[in-house]
């Protein structure tokens, strides 16, 4: 009995006048329509630059030999391997030359393999990129005047923590 | 305990203000003053490696340092490559700079030669001579991180300056500057 009183209550409201309806919803649709026009608008800007942005910054010749090809020699390739996980990309910063898929990224591991394939020692490599790059350009902290707090701190707070102990064990002998 | 805590909540109360007012200071300094994320060379003042880069053009000569101890006067190597959209941008500055006399030597970054035509034809050739480096090894010897990249070299061979990013027109008269100290 109740279910048929609501619904045939609200019958005549919703759909039982036709002239208020369209009234209703009729400025609705323009409204509507025009935010689909932005939309459509502002995803095509964004599909043009994402299409322009590779094109514009990408180089056209194929990788270094050495970018993507291991070096024969496992042992070799090894060393290599550990030096360019420690190596930044200086083009995406934020990863290592192994990492990185950057043409220039590309062109370091070229390099670092080659003279690593021609005997030259890892840590030399870094040195010379170090040299030209500074400190940022090796993720592996080297020791130097500014930076053996970092490699201090850690026994200052071994050392700490051995004193605060021992009087803490004092105390506790006393009481 | 208790009584201790209850008797001086003055500091204590505003420790978590403390610590929000320093977040927020760290943002608006994170904001308003980002890092800086140019790497600069550390090259700086030590002469220029020893390279020989083939042509990258027909109409020029490729690259070699001799080029840069011949003696005399200094000279700016410039870092640059058909796809990069910057050095398009400062091509005008770059032919400003020839026109006053200033030697400019290139290097052409992953470059093709085709690619380096239709760039130079489009924007102007202000180079001496423009040298092809395929696997950026001039680059990484001068300690350059990107493209375009223009380092001042004096007449000995040293890099003296280098200047990260596109020359605008307002970067024009620092170079004639830094160029001349180099004399």
């Amino acid at each position: 009995m109740m279910a048929v009183q609501i619904s045939s209550s609200r019958h005549p409201r919703e759909g039982g006048d036709p002239e208020r309806h369209t009234l209703r919803f009729r400025p609705r649709i323009p409204a509507f329509a025009g935010m689909t026009n932005v939309w459509v608008g502002l995803l095509t800007v964004l599909a043009l630059f994402a299409l322009a942005q590779p094109l514009a910054a990408q180089d056209m010749l194929p990788p270094a030999p050495y970018a993507y090809k291991q070096l024969a020699d496992p042992k070799q390739e090894a060393k290599a391997q550990a030096l360019m996980e420690t190596l930044r990309c200086l083009k995406c910063q934020s990863q290592s030359i192994a990492d990185s898929d950057a043409p220039m990224a590309g062109d370091m591991r070229h390099q670092v393999r080659t003279r690593i394939a021609a005997g030259e020692d890892p840590e030399a490599i870094r040195q010379w990129l170090i040299e030209r790059y500074g400190d940022y350009v090796s993720y592996t902290p080297q020791v130097k005047p500014i930076t053996w707090p970092l490699f201090a701190a850690p026994l200052l707070f071994l050392a700490l923590a051995a004193f605060l102990l021992r009087g803490r064990f004092r105390r506790g002998k006393r009481a | 305990m208790s009584a201790q805590q209850a008797k001086r909540p003055g500091l204590a109360v505003w420790l978590p203000l403390g610590l929000f007012a320093g977040f927020l200071v760290l943002v608006v300094v994170g904001l308003y003053w980002p890092a800086d994320r140019e790497v600069s060379s550390a090259f700086i003042g030590k002469p220029l490696p020893t390279f020989n880069l083939p042509p990258a053009s027909d109409e020029r000569p490729g690259l070699a340092t001799t080029v840069f101890k011949e003696g005399g006067k200094p000279r700016l190597l410039n870092v640059f490559a058909s796809w990069c959209v910057p050095c398009a941008v400062e091509s005008p500055q770059l032919a400003t700079l020839a026109k006053q006399g200033v030697e400019i030597d290139g290097v052409a970054i992953r470059d093709r030669k085709e690619d380096v035509a239709r760039f130079l034809g489009q924007y102007g050739n202000p180079f001496a001579r423009i040298g092809k480096d395929d696997l950026s090894q001039v680059q990484l010897a001068i300690g350059s991180s990107g493209v375009p990249e223009t380092f001042v070299i004096d007449g000995q061979g040293i890099i003296r300056y280098q200047h990260i990013g596109d020359i605008r027109p307002e970067d024009v008269p620092l170079i004639l500057r830094k160029l001349a100290e180099a004399q």
